[in-house]
């Protein structure tokens, strides 16, 4: 297995904390969105488009290229910065979030935004999503592959695991699902709401390849990418521990901020402990 | 055209209040939620009736089935979440488990529209009152305010069978002529006039009285009615009112391709022909927006109701 160098760890960390500054900032004029699940999902989201998926901002719709499918729509901030930055749309863009008007809608909209493939917003469908694109690939015989993520909530879905059943029954190696295991959705803790676990145990019981990582630490997440794709006959997913609202200190694992904009204040701290305005 | 003047009050308050008294009163009420219990309120019974409240997570499809369940084990039960998942996307939980045995399921549905705002089209729905007005046994009901809404979360805990009950998200203008005697299946007539009626339904009523104070400066006298119950329809108040004034505009928040103007247009076309307008969202998708620049774009203004009032009184002049 390659090991990933200390220079591409530091370039993905980077990479990161740009999409973090840019999706709160992007809340923040919005004056509406969902930064807890925006920034757990973050670094995945910098992993895969800065060094995992092989794709062309200059031509989104390439045949050949990997997809990504952002089942958990409501983080789209952060997916649409990753997207800003690889230079599929210009940066001054991300100022329109959720403005009349604008290409970047408050859920994924495939048919108004470059790199979006695939509308999602409503939970627990975007695996589905990626199922169908799986299968059209070895219908084509081509080598793309596909990522999914999905929120850890979305595993209450039952959508959920009617994808994952028909995922390992098709044998997908080229779909790779990845939870946000933040342990959080929108009325609080997963374990409150409806528990999960024993959640590997579940996905291996339904026929998938279960790798568990820490979804913030980029040597884990480079290397679980890579693992997956080494998998033959099923599908991967990675459950990867996250923390909802890393980065901004108050928003870390605070119910509140699942779906609220910070307000001036909060958002002058939140770019203090950033690092800076993007 | 200025509603700022007006008092504005969120429906989802109003409907919380009457949920939680509810609670107290009647010990048959169960309450389940589907991981929004916070947006659609219902955390307020929660709160107080832990044992009484069940939040399923995002499981909209299960929440349906297991609401039947608990009607048929003699539960008067309210299942809230947002419009959009809480009709499309059961629309086969609704249709088999409540509205064919005639389960006595109240479903509370917050977030219906486009003033849903920033979140933009997957979750704006503007068909939701179509897909539950075309099953049979169900009863739709649309409040034009916050204390409509309480009124009519009352009646529909009093009736006994399927509702289908939809609110917005964002406060509405309070509507002063209301009465306090909401009855379902009728609709209110909030000013008398002579030349047209203006029907509305839900955030378009207040809209229509807008418009209809406008209407008056140019000499046309509108009647306003409030359509809070679109089925069963009140038919008798829709013909009378055809009647009388010999023209129509429906006003709401919905896609006019198949909502409540559709159902009136049916019903005119079958009982009283006069010349009609329908003012709604036409037949596309939402999308992100501030509330009110989305009413402009999607043309949901009182202006929308004077032109389109303009429009059936040319025809009605004409036909004369
Ligand atoms: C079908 C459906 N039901 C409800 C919602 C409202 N909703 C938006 S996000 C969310 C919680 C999501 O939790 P999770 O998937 O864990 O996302 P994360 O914690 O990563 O933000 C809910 C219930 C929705 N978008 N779709
Ligand atoms: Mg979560």
């Amino acid at each position: 297995m390659p090991k990933h160098s200390r220079e591409l760890i530091g370039k993905l960390e980077h990479e990161a904390l740009k999409i973090r500054r840019r999706l709160v900032r992007m809340i923040y004029q919005a004056g509406s969105g969902h930064p807890g699940g925006s920034l757990s999902a973050t670094d995945v989201i910098a992993a895969l488009y800065f060094h995992v998926l092989n794709v062309d901002p200059k031509d989104p719709s390439w045949v050949d290229r990997d997809r990504f499918v952002l089942s958990k729509g409501h983080a789209c901030p952060a997916w649409y910065a990753a997207l800003a930055e690889r230079g599929f749309f210009p940066i001054e863009e991300l100022d329109t979030l959720r403005k009349t008007g604008s290409r970047l809608q408050g859920h994924p909209d495939m048919r108004k935004t470059p790199g979006v493939e695939a509308s999602t917003g409503s939970e627990g469908q975007g695996l589905s999503n990626g199922i169908g694109m799986a299968l059209a690939a070895k219908l084509d015989r081509r080598s793309y592959r596909i990522y999914v993520m999905v929120g850890d909530g979305e595993n209450d879905c039952g959508q959920t695991w009617e994808a994952a059943m028909s995922a390992s029954f098709y044998k997908l190696d080229n779909l790779c699902a990845i939870v946000d295991r933040n342990l959080m959705q929108l009325d609080g803790p997963t374990k409150h709401i409806m528990s999960l676990e024993p959640l590997a145990d579940k996905w291996k019981a339904f026929g998938w390849k279960v790798l568990e990582i820490d979804g913030h630490n980029f040597a884990e997440i480079l290397k679980a990418f890579d693992k997956a794709e080494s998998v033959k006959g099923k599908p991967t997913v990675i459950i990867a521990r996250t923390l909802k609202g890393k980065g901004v200190s108050f928003m870390e694992g605070a119910v509140a901020f699942h779906g609220k904009a910070p307000n001036e204040e909060e958002y002058e701290q939140a770019m203090t402990e950033l690092g800076g305005e993007p | 055209m200025n509603y700022g003047a007006w008092k504005k009050e969120s429906q989802r308050d109003f409907w919380a209040k009457a949920l939680l008294e509810l609670g107290r009163e009647r010990k048959d009420i169960v309450v389940l939620s589907a991981d929004l219990s916070t947006s659609v309120k219902t955390s307020v019974f929660a709160k107080e009736f832990p044992e009484r409240h069940f939040n399923v997570g995002i499981a909209e499809q299960n929440m349906m089935s297991i609401a039947a369940g608990f009607a048929a084990s003699g539960k008067t039960v309210f299942a809230s979440t947002f419009a959009a998942f809480g009709t499309g996307r059961v629309y086969d939980q609704i249709r088999q488990s409540i509205a064919y045995p005639e389960m006595n399921v109240k479903i509370v549905a917050t977030h219906a529209g486009i003033t849903v705002g920033g979140d933009g089209a997957t979750h704006q729905i503007v068909e939701d009152i179509a897909l539950m007005r075309a099953l049979p046994n169900m009863t739709v009901v649309v409040p034009a305010d916050a204390p409509e809404t309480y009124l009519a979360i009352r009646a529909v805990a009093d009736y006994i069978g399927p509702v289908y009950l939809r609110m917005g998200r964002a406060d509405v203008p309070t509507i002063a002529s209301i009465q306090d005697d909401f009855k379902l299946g009728k609709a209110t007539v909030l000013r008398d006039g002579d030349d047209v009626t203006l029907i509305g339904t839900g955030v378009m009523v207040s809209r229509c009285l807008v418009a209809a104070d406008e209407l008056t400066k140019e000499g046309i006298d509108a009647r306003v009615l409030n359509m809070s119950t679109i089925k069963p329809l009140d038919r008798e108040a829709l013909i009378k009112a055809a009647r009388d004034t010999g023209a129509v505009v429906t006003a709401e928040e919905h896609s006019v391709t198949v909502g409540m103007g559709a159902a009136v247009a049916m019903d005119l076309a079958e009982n009283a022909h006069v010349p009609m307008k329908r003012v709604g969202i036409p037949d596309v998708f939402g999308e992100s927006g501030d509330s009110d620049e989305l009413m402009e774009k999607y043309g949901l203004t009182a202006e929308n109701i004077i032109e389109a009032t303009h429009d059936v009184m040319r025809r009605k002049g004409g036909a004369l």
